[in-house]
């Protein structure tokens, strides 16, 4: 299979991708040779115990190099929490410039697709991208980095808020089906710029067969900056989903991380954040609802390089049917990293007697004086809050459904974006509880 | 670090010393022969023989696991030698006629074997590097029907026993280390508690390596029929010496119906010096079976010795409401390295597991706990509650926590709670303001720290356990 890949990369060098500059295309060549020798990980990699991509490794899946499909706006209406909000669209992994909107965007603030950024923002892209997220040991970044020829450019300049959220949408239609997408994100938040980005993965045409997405959004988060950074994977229920979120963090920076996962029969999420300078903080939260034969799996990495950072995490999953989930979750504090402050939760609901969840939090210490904590816990409804609210009058069907939807609550009410949290706080009380 | 903090760290190993007596070592390396020389030299029956062949030609194929996360030197295993007797220890001697030299080495370790100094209560089997030494109280336990002696005896005693039973939990194929020790096993201790019988005292096997250049690889099997109660401690020292010795032991503990093993560990084998060059490298494989319903299987380990540790005592969970236990104290100094943890593997119906698991680096040590907690489909309503907290103390150390999650049923309720943190100057503060010294301030908050694995531990072992730690520990923080 992977001579296949050989093959697409072959025909994309000489046509779709030739356009890009050329370090673009030497990253590109080192991307495809690292992938040549890794191959597609096996559950013989520790970081992979759980999960067998067996299914994206035998499927013979094209990559989408030019564009194809069409979306028409009311069909994204759903998957949009705001017709103001800056908008860049994706159809089938290839910018659509009709759907997307950056005409309201305040100075010093650049939004654009990668071709674009090229010749706009050359000294920018080059300095960044595959800077951030290594290609050394990951098999999909590095397709993703071979194949790397469509995605957005964020960049905001140094003490510039954007105020409204900035949504990168990525719908694939019925053309993408046995398609493969690699979207490539870059988001540069200069000193004390502030930004909230989203990054939405959906579909038009659900049940219309397999395609893969593989995305890898870069962030450098500059001294000073926040960036609130949200993905939400609603992908179609045949698709398969890797998407990799990387960031780096200067000085006293934020970062507001939250994974939305719901779709795709197998998808994997990484979030990673190097805290690279002191008084950072990063807030990575998340929530996967799984339901018939899905796989879901997070794996999150925060490393505490420097002193007197903080990191709070939380991650919670409802799991339905013969779903499984994984969650696996790192908290590396390197030597130097003292008074870090660092706290992990993964708590797991599971509804049906088939769903299945392996959990991995891990802390690995190297530093002395940090107080680091992590928790995790899988389990049905609590008896004792059912017969609670039974004793109070509320039949045994409510009650459940209530204590399903707080499970879920409690983390969504940490979304600070208004729309997007009473949205999914809906769409999932719509989902457990049969009504609005 | 204040200066009577310093010389506390610094004390010595107090069991470094060797003994000299007259060995009869084979020639480092094996192979078949040699494994069939050990068997002979032990007048072992064929099928023995066969097993531990079965177990060579395993060992074979296999490879070195490197996941742990611990660093050492590559092991030679053709340069050490698999097997290493005093020569004045003969089968099934009493104890009068042991040599007075090894009655004095365990007086020094304060196991005194003569019947009259005995702890009271406690039945002691001596293993000295590859042998059996003797066995205290073997006729008070056989009143009671239980059998109490060295493996190799109980090969000859009650073979039925062991052949039933050796290799169920850990067979020779189960890693490559349990191979290595099924290849080339030495003594060990056996138990046999019959039906119904509560064992009236402590067991205890107290392991000693002394010659050069071997590697210590007993294998202790204990047993423990319907009903029947048991409680055994084991204690392990070794000289110092500047090369890295190997230990690749293997416990087999099998609970059959109602039947309740409670094993504790305190291991105190040469850790190396500062640099860490020397010490043991202690490989053991340790797995419990709760075979039957209601039975129990509760391991306490305390940790202080070893240059590497890789252990991780397991449960397997197969009868119904069936409850296995892990209590554990590992503490890591200069450049030490642990990785140990547990394995709990809920197979019946209600079982229940409990874990608490007390890491303390210090110095360069590097601690790890690593567990796993899987609970099968057909494990309905099975409950685990795990608790594992890190103390750092020093700024070159590391505490490092990989607990694995498995749940394949919905009845299961699974909780996970760690923490690290550095040990608090407020607390320190606080008790020196009451009039404590630094060091006594630290001890106290170290044996608060671990109190809920030492209230496990049979009452003279406690005592033991918490002044080991003060040796190793105290003096870390100033």
């Amino acid at each position: 299979m992977i001579d296949a890949y050989l093959r697409s990369f072959e025909a994309f060098s000489r046509n779709g991708g030739a356009a890009a500059p050329e370090w673009a295309r030497a990253l590109r060549l080192s991307a495809i040779t690292r992938f040549e020798t890794l191959g597609f990980p096996t559950t013989r990699n520790e970081d992979w115990h759980f999960t067998s991509v067996a299914p994206i490794a035998d499927a013979a899946l094209t990559p989408l190099t030019s564009p194809s499909g069409r979306v028409e706006a009311a069909q994204l209406a759903p998957f949009l929490f705001s017709d103001d909000w800056h908008q860049l669209v994706f159809v089938n992994g290839r910018f659509d410039a009709a759907l997307s909107r950056t005409d309201a965007l305040p100075d010093g603030v650049r939004v654009l697709p990668l071709a674009q950024a090229y010749d706009e923002l050359p000294i920018l892209v080059e300095q960044h991208l595959g800077r951030i997220a290594s290609f050394d040991a990951h098999s999909f970044t590095a397709l993703n980095t071979a194949f790397l020829h469509d995605g957005a450019v964020i960049h905001v300049t140094a003490d510039v808020e954007v105020a409204k959220p900035i949504h990168l949408v990525f719908v694939s239609d019925a053309a993408a089906v046995n398609g493969a997408m690699h979207p490539r994100n870059l988001i540069v938040l200069d000193r004390f710029a502030k930004a909230t980005v989203l990054e939405t993965y959906c579909t038009t045409a659900r049940g219309a067969g397999a395609y893969l997405t593989n995305a890898v959004t870069e962030a450098s988060i500059g001294d000073g900056a926040t960036l609130t950074h949200l993905k939400l994977q609603r992908e179609s229920a045949q698709a398969y989903h890797v998407g990799t979120f990387d960031a780096r963090q200067g000085r006293d920076s934020h970062l507001v991380s939250f994974s939305f996962a719901t779709g795709a029969a197998l998808s994997r999420t990484n979030i990673y954040t190097e805290l690279r300078g002191e008084g950072c903080g990063a807030t990575l939260n998340g929530l996967y609802l799984g339901d018939a034969e899905q796989t879901i799996d997070h794996q999150t990495r925060i490393e505490h390089v420097e002193p007197n950072c903080y990191s709070r995490e939380l991650y919670k999953g409802i799991l339905d049917g013969a779903s499984h989930g994984v969650f696996n979750g790192k908290v590396y504090v390197h030597p130097e990293a003292q008074k870090t402050d660092g706290k992990q939760t993964n708590n797991t609901l599971l509804l049906s007697e088939k769903a299945q969840i392996d959990t991995k939090p891990q802390l690995e210490i190297f530093a002395d004086d940090v107080k680091c904590t992590h928790g995790a816990t899988v389990g049905r409804l609590d008896e004792t809050s059912l017969f609670y609210m039974k004793s109070r009058g509320i039949d045994a069907r409510t009650a459940r459904e209530l204590l399903t939807y707080a499970f879920a609550a409690d983390v969504l009410e940490t979304i600070e974006l208004a729309e997007v949290r009473d949205g999914l706080e809906a769409a999932t009380l719509r989902r457990y509880a049969g009504r609005a | 670090m204040s200066s009577s903090i310093e010389s506390l760290v610094n004390r010595e190993y107090q069991y470094g010393f060797v003994t000299d007596v007259d060995t009869d070592t084979i020639p480092p390396g094996l192979n078949e022969d040699v494994i069939r020389l050990i068997s002979s030299k032990k007048d072992e029956p064929q099928w023995l023989l066969d097993w531990r062949l079965k177990g060579y030609r395993r060992w074979l194929t296999m490879k070195e696991p490197h996941w742990p996360n611990v660093s050492y030197t590559p092991i030679d295993y053709q340069a050490q030698s698999y097997y290493s007797a005093p020569k004045s220890v003969t089968p099934l001697q009493s104890l009068d006629e042991v040599d007075p030299e090894l009655l004095r080495t365990y007086e020094k370790l304060g196991i005194p074997l003569n019947e009259q100094k005995f702890l009271s209560g406690v039945a002691v089997d001596a293993i000295f590097d590859s042998v059996s030494v003797g066995t205290t109280m073997k006729a008070e336990l056989m009143e009671h029907g239980i059998i109490f002696c060295s493996l190799g005896e109980a090969v000859k005693e009650h073979p039925e026993l062991v052949q039933k039973y050796l290799g169920s939990v850990v067979p020779h194929s189960d890693n490559f280390f349990a191979a290595l020790n099924a290849a080339a096993f030495s003594d060990g201790s056996f138990v046999y508690i019959p039906k119904g019988v509560r064992c009236p005292m402590e067991l205890s096997t107290y392991f000693r390596i002394n010659a050069e250049g071997t590697g210590q690889f007993e294998r202790t099997l204990i047993i423990a029929d319907e009903g029947s109660y048991v409680s055994y401690l084991e204690g392990c020292t070794a000289p110092k010496r500047s090369t890295s010795q190997l230990h690749a032991a293997v416990v087999e503990l099998v609970a059959l119906k109602d039947a309740t093993i409670k094993y504790s560990t305190v291991q105190n084998w040469y850790a190396g010096d500062k640099e860490g060059k020397g010490g043991i490298y202690n490989f053991v494989t340790k797995r419990g079976k709760c075979a039957g319903a209601n039975s129990k299987i509760s391991w306490t380990q305390v940790e202080t010795g070893s240059a590497i540790t890789w252990k991780y005592p397991s449960v397997i969970l197969q009868g119904d409401n069936s409850t296995g236990e892990f209590y554990s104290v590992a503490v890591v100094n200069n450049r030490q390295q642990a990785d140990t943890g547990t394995k709990m593997i809920h197979i019946g119906r209600n079982t229940r597991s409990n874990i608490v698991s007390k890491g303390i680096s210090a110095g360069g040590g590097q601690n790890s706990y690593r567990g796993l907690v899987k609970v099968m489909p057909k494990a309905e309503g099975a409950r685990n509650y795990t608790q594992c907290d890190s103390m750092l103390v020093g700024n070159e150390c590391g505490a490092h926590t990989f607990p694995y999650i498995e749940v394949g049923n919905n009845s299961a309720q699974v909780e996970h709670e760690a923490s690290t943190s550095k040990i608090g100057e407020d607390q320190i503060f606080y008790l020196k303001q009451r009039g404590l010294s630094a060091e006594q301030a630290v001890s106290m908050i170290v044996s608060g720290f671990c109190k809920e694995v030492f209230k496990e531990l049979p009452m003279e072992f406690a005592l033991e356990a918490q002044q080991l730690l003060g040796i190793t520990l105290e003096g870390s923080v100033g």
